[in-house]
């Protein structure tokens, strides 16, 4: 008793807010900013829509190539508080551009994994329990597409069939993005079949939908969070690397169209920076906050990482 | 550990032709479930350029059968992938009558290269500062700096790229804005040439390594924290090693190897992400070629870029499996 009434270390004051907080690891700050982030790139879209004048984005809407509020073009126009963030080559303001592009991005990217992941659980489970012939074919054929880059195959079909809808983008990348998941699930049902608690719950009498949904789902949580947020990112990188090569919904704007559409009008050798700059900027912000989750998350299932930061 | 068990040899085989003949085949149905007919395009494109096309008619017919898809589907399947095997792809439709093969040999040494140079250095600097930052002996400056610098992980080459392009290029003019050589130089074995290319090559390298290395620095920081907690890393201190020495020889040696087999999972993502750069920087590599294709609607060109780089990719997928082992003698080959 006597060690404990000496003034405490900071180590031992920290220990002890964990303590109080009852040591939540999912309240990490990498966790919280990156999701803050994600947030507000979520509110710019909900928010521009109710107090911004989206009709900008049609072509022509207003004096092309005007720079952001407190900038000069070449042409030595200054910038207006009507766009505050400028306008593009064809006279579209970027505030409304992006308010519409980044949510959309956003989408595709959820969407996309939202799906491979359901199928990821889905597969994952059924190869780890049934086993045999159904096991062989799940994992030969994840072990398969995990090395075809989605990117290259998209491409095929995007230029063979033109146009595409946001969600329809989404359904052809997660095509692709389920192989990950349905790895990770395997391998984990594997081990987790010989753990004692599952064997104990069999011996016990309980169903198969019960030891995968209650028994084994709740510890492959944080695993498959971090596996959901890395493949939202794939899911964004792919839709962005097809919009940046001309592909991908043509009607709607998106963050990467609009970034191949300046690339394609020299907006680099203008000095037109916040043309390709804004959506550049803000698909960085986007990564950056699923980086960050991550992070989190990995600091959530591996608690070897949390001591030392 | 001399040899490979020939159960593990075979799996791999099995999974490498299988994710070669799969892509393949998803290649080759993709473009034809669409509406679009390739000898309706062939016509369009010399309908543009003489004007009008009399019979043309029969000229489709033609193009058909030189096209081949008069025939029957299952034909025109085995002779595709007959022809994939041996990298033959037919003709560009957009640079009539180059083999594809050509224009994708052109292309090849290009992407190798970058993808090569790109890949060594942020191999080296991204396990290094991964070390770094679990080291002790590690300046205080240097942990606060390393995972600052480690937010660009997340984001693709093509955007570094752009920033790259603007600042380096088309603000202050120190590197070439697009290109692989100099207009004026002559390709061939001259000074003016190899550094004119180092010169182009430089941003889009730059632009890779600086979202890149930051890959292997996380791998590395999880593997440095685990390599610190074993007995040999303690033993080693207890005898009084130098740090330095500690570090490269007992704890990098050893975190190293596994990285290896991150790349495996790694490097369809790493050739994805530099297809998009050696578009925007209109490098001549198998980016260029595929934006152009893209453009063009020269399918022949885009199938084919499509499959070599899927190739390239299991191929290195296949390889580091099998090598791997031999590199840390510590994993066996497993036969799932």
């Amino acid at each position: 008793m006597a060690e404990t009434l000496q003034t405490p270390t900071r180590a031992e004051k920290r220990q002890a807010r964990r303590l109080r907080r009852f040591d939540n690891p999912w309240l990490n700050p990498k966790l919280i900013w990156g999701v803050a982030l994600l947030l507000g790139i979520l509110l710019l879209g909900l928010i521009g829509r109710m107090l911004w004048n989206l009709d900008l984005v049609f072509t022509g809407s207003a004096t092309l190539k005007l720079p952001p509020v407190g900038f000069e073009n070449l042409r030595k126009q200054e910038g207006v508080w009507d766009f505050p963030l400028g306008t593009d080559g064809s006279g579209r303001d970027m505030l409304a551009l992006i308010i519409i592009g980044a949510p959309n991005s956003l989408f595709v990217g959820l969407l996309a994994s939202l799906i491979g992941m359901s199928t990821g659980i889905v597969l994952g489970f059924t190869a780890g329990f049934v086993g045999g012939r159904t096991d062989d074919v799940i994992r030969v054929l994840s072990d398969v597409m995990i090395t075809i880059p989605p990117l290259l195959i998209l491409v095929v079909f995007q230029a063979s069939f033109g146009d595409v809808s946001l969600t329809m983008m989404a359904l052809l990348i997660a095509g692709f993005v389920w192989q990950s998941p349905t790895r990770l699930i395997r391998a984990q049902v594997l081990s987790m079949k010989q753990s004692g608690y599952v064997q104990m719950a069999r011996l016990s009498g309980a169903s198969t939908g019960h030891i995968m949904f209650r028994e084994m789902m709740p510890n492959l949580v944080p695993y498959l969070f971090g596996s959901f947020i890395a493949n939202v990112t794939t899911s964004i990188v792919t839709a962005v690397g097809l919009e940046v090569l001309g592909l991908g919904p043509q009607r709607i704007p998106t963050l990467g169209r609009t970034i191949y559409e300046a690339i394609n009008a020299g907006a680099l050798i203008q000095n037109l920076w916040w043309w390709w700059g804004i959506p550049t900027l803000l698909l960085a912000v986007m990564f950056v906050g699923l980086l960050l989750i991550n992070l989190g998350l990995d600091e959530v299932s591996n608690p070897r990482l949390r001591k030392l930061s | 550990m001399s040899r490979i068990p020939r159960d593990y040899l075979i799996n791999r085989l099995v999974t490498l032709v299988l994710t070669v003949l799969i892509a393949a085949t998803l290649i080759w149905i993709i473009p034809r479930l669409s509406p679009v007919d390739p000898a309706e395009i062939a016509l369009g494109r010399m309908a543009a350029g003489a004007g009008a096309v009399e019979n043309a008619g029969e000229i489709l017919e033609t193009l058909r059968a030189q096209m081949g898809i008069d025939q029957p589907l299952i034909v025109q399947y085995f002779k595709y992938i007959k022809g994939v095997l041996l990298f033959d792809f037919g003709l560009s439709t957009a640079a009539f009558p180059t083999p594809v093969s050509a224009l994708i040999a052109n292309a090849l040494p290009w992407t190798l290269g970058l993808m090569l140079i790109s890949l060594i250095i942020t191999f080296i600097i991204g396990n290094l500062l991964g070390a770094l930052m679990v080291w002790e002996k590690t300046p205080r400056l240097w942990k606060v700096a390393i995972p600052a610098a480690m937010v660009f992980t997340s984001i693709p080459p093509i955007l570094s790229g752009l920033l790259l392009m603007w600042i380096f290029a088309a603000t202050l003019g120190w590197f070439p804005l697009t290109g692989a050589y100099g207009l004026t130089v002559e390709p061939g074995w001259s000074w003016d040439f190899a550094t004119s290319v180092l010169h182009h090559g430089f941003l889009p390298a730059l632009s890779i390594v600086v979202v890149t290395f930051g890959f292997w620095a996380l791998g590395m920081r999880g593997l440095m924290i685990s390599v610190q907690g074993e007995d040999y890393t303690t033993l080693a201190k207890a005898k009084g090693l130098k740090p330095r020495y500690i570090l490269y020889k007992y704890m990098i040696r050893n975190a190293i190897l596994p990285q290896i087999t991150a790349f495996a999972l790694k490097i369809g993502l790493l050739i994805a992400g530099q297809v998009l750069v050696e578009r925007i920087f209109a490098y001549n590599g198998m980016g260029k070629l595929l934006y152009d294709a893209i453009l063009d609607q020269d399918f022949p060109v885009i199938q084919g870029v499509s499959y070599v780089i899927i190739l390239m990719t299991a191929l290195s997928v296949f390889i580091v499996d099998l090598i791997y082992p031999f590199i840390d003698p510590r994993v066996r080959h497993e036969v799932a």
